[in-house]
């Protein structure tokens, strides 16, 4: 079983759901090495995302995925809109016309999505950002590929190396937006981007699996 | 929190209806998406300069929409930037077929958004050029960080370029002009009290009654430290010296000096602070050509201020001193 337009829609709904939920922590995060808005713009971007997707009518994942990356271009703000906005874009555009995306789709479509993320930000692992999430979900899809692991297989090893790599974020020393400027009092501290990217990638895991 | 607001997740909008009603001779407002623009843009054969970013600085940058200075602002919300579809919206509406100039503060949010816009509006046959701005000197290391932040000499080069932009100057012009403030310029601000965004309901940090946060950010960024509070001629010395020092300013130079109150300082504390740099900068043999005093670009209503010295030549000079006719700034 593959991931179909209206997996991707219900995962949709499921991540502005737990971005709802974790708005709080979120801001708390940010407001410790931040500026304490991610919470705040994260949830309403996705709620704008619920309401563009609410009418329906997309003919496959990629142009769902586009209307998604649009949205929270335009409504997010922030450092969090143009990137999870070039993730959701990249993301599209490699699942264009696809109505159903198996295991080699879907790992093809999250790499060209972080690749964007990375190239927009300009961020490297080991900066403290998102891409220290991103990445090694990527990877984790890629080494349960050729471990001929199932989809669900898949999908749950990716969810746990975002999570390692969230984790892994605490004792980094920020290099990349707001949190640079503190410099070494940035150690000791979750991302709120890696925070806000593991939630996607387990509420995939939960949802697409 | 304790603000003069009807509903946090409505300030944005119903700050830029006041504007709207109080206004309407220098601007017009877009609502959907948020852009505040001179009234009679696009002018035909002038270069359009946008800029924009969070709200919560005002008069910083929809009060400095007029003629002579800022052709369009985007307001995001409060402390966030605004978003490539307000940006490209903004463009568009001033492009009057020379070119348009996107003056930029340098957080990750506005540079990340104001290149998305860029790239939108060339797809669309606008000629775009983007400055970034990166004056305040606090930010010490920038190899590992994400550079200087972009702070009050924001304002000066919004005034100076929207003067060579009015007499005619050329995008090519007026962008090199701004990366010549920019590299002229320098800042450094200081907070007293830190300052509430209505979303988060409390402050972003907490500062003691006794103390200040040296190197302060606009939005409440840490500083390069914290200490007991002293009397404002040694906060003016401590600012001025990393100001000074950081271009460096020296003896002949001829400068504008711009004291720039955070939100929450009354002007005559800041004509103590003027005083004391008046006083300091003579002192080197540096000569405050013109000033700018008053808060211009500021942080709600933290109490502090800004120093940001820039240095003049005889172009910069008659630039700033053009007419300039803007709801928050207004001369000539």
């Amino acid at each position: 079983m593959g991931i179909s337009t209206a997996d991707v829609q219900a995962w949709m709904s499921d991540y502005a759901d737990v971005i709802a939920e974790h708005r709080e922590e979120l801001v708390a995060l940010d407001t410790a090495i931040g500026d304490g808005d991610h919470g705040t713009n994260m949830n309403r971007g996705m709620q704008a995302v619920v309401e563009r997707l609410g009418g329906g009518g997309f003919d496959d994942i990629g142009a769902l995925l586009k209307a998604v990356g649009m949205t929270l271009v335009s409504k997010v703000g922030g450092a969090a809109g143009p990137l999870y906005g070039t993730l959701f874009l990249q993301m599209g555009t490699a699942l264009n016309g696809k109505a159903e995306a198996g295991l080699d789709e879907w790992a093809d479509a999250l790499e060209a999505g972080v690749a964007g993320v990375q190239k927009r930000g300009r961020a490297e692992p080991g900066d403290k950002t998102m891409v220290d999430a991103l990445l090694p979900a990527v990877q984790a899809l890629r080494d349960a590929q050729s471990d001929g692991a199932s989809l669900a297989d898949a999908l749950a090893r990716s969810e746990e190396a975002a999570r390692e790599g969230m984790l892994a974020t605490t004792p980094m020393e920020a290099r990349k937006g707001r949190a640079s400027y503190l410099g070494p009092r940035s150690v000791g501290h979750q991302d709120p981007g890696a925070t806000s990217s593991h939630l996607l990638l387990q509420t995939a895991r939960a949802r697409l699996s | 929190m304790k603000k003069l607001i009807n509903d946090p997740e409505a300030v944005v909008r119903e700050a830029l209806e006041g504007v709207e009603a109080a206004h309407g001779d220098h601007v017009r407002v877009i609502h959907e998406p948020a852009v505040i623009v001179r009234a009679d843009a696009p002018v035909q054969g002038k270069v359009g300069i946008i800029s924009g970013g969070g709200s919560g600085h005002e008069p910083m940058h929809g009060g400095f929409v007029g003629v002579g200075m800022l052709d369009a602002a985007c307001p995001g919300e409060v402390f966030t930037s605004p978003t490539p579809d307000q940006m490209l919206e903004a463009t568009k509406a001033v492009n009057g077929g020379a070119g348009v100039l996107h003056i930029v503060k340098n957080y990750t949010g506005d540079v990340l958004n104001f290149e998305m816009a860029a790239d939108l509006a060339q797809g669309e046959g606008i000629e775009v050029q983007s400055v970034v701005i990166n004056d305040d000197v606090a930010v010490q290391d920038s190899l590992y960080t994400a550079g200087r932040r972009g702070v009050g000499v924001t304002v000066l080069a919004e005034k100076i370029c929207g003067a060579a932009a009015e007499e005619g100057q050329s995008l090519a012009q007026v962008a090199d002009l701004c990366r010549k403030v920019n590299a002229q310029g320098r800042s450094m601000g200081m907070a007293l009290t830190p300052c509430t965004t209505p979303a988060a309901g409390k402050p972003s940090f907490e500062l003691a009654e006794d103390e200040m946060e040296i190197g302060i950010g606009i939005h409440g960024e840490p500083g390069r430290y914290r200490e007991k509070l002293v009397p404002a001629d040694q906060v003016v010395d401590r600012l001025a010296t990393a100001v000074v020092e950081d271009l460096p300013f020296s003896s002949g130079d001829r400068v504008l000096a711009f004291v720039n109150g955070m939100g929450g300082t009354p002007l005559i504390e800041l004509y103590i602070v003027y005083r004391a740099l008046n006083r300091f900068l003579s002192e080197r043999g540096i000569t405050i050509e013109r000033n700018l005093i008053g808060n211009y670009i500021t942080s709600l209503e933290m109490a502090g201020c800004s120093i940001s010295l820039v240095k003049l030549d005889d172009e910069l000079t008659r630039l700033w001193d053009a007419p300039v006719n803007t709801p928050g700034l207004r001369w000539g």
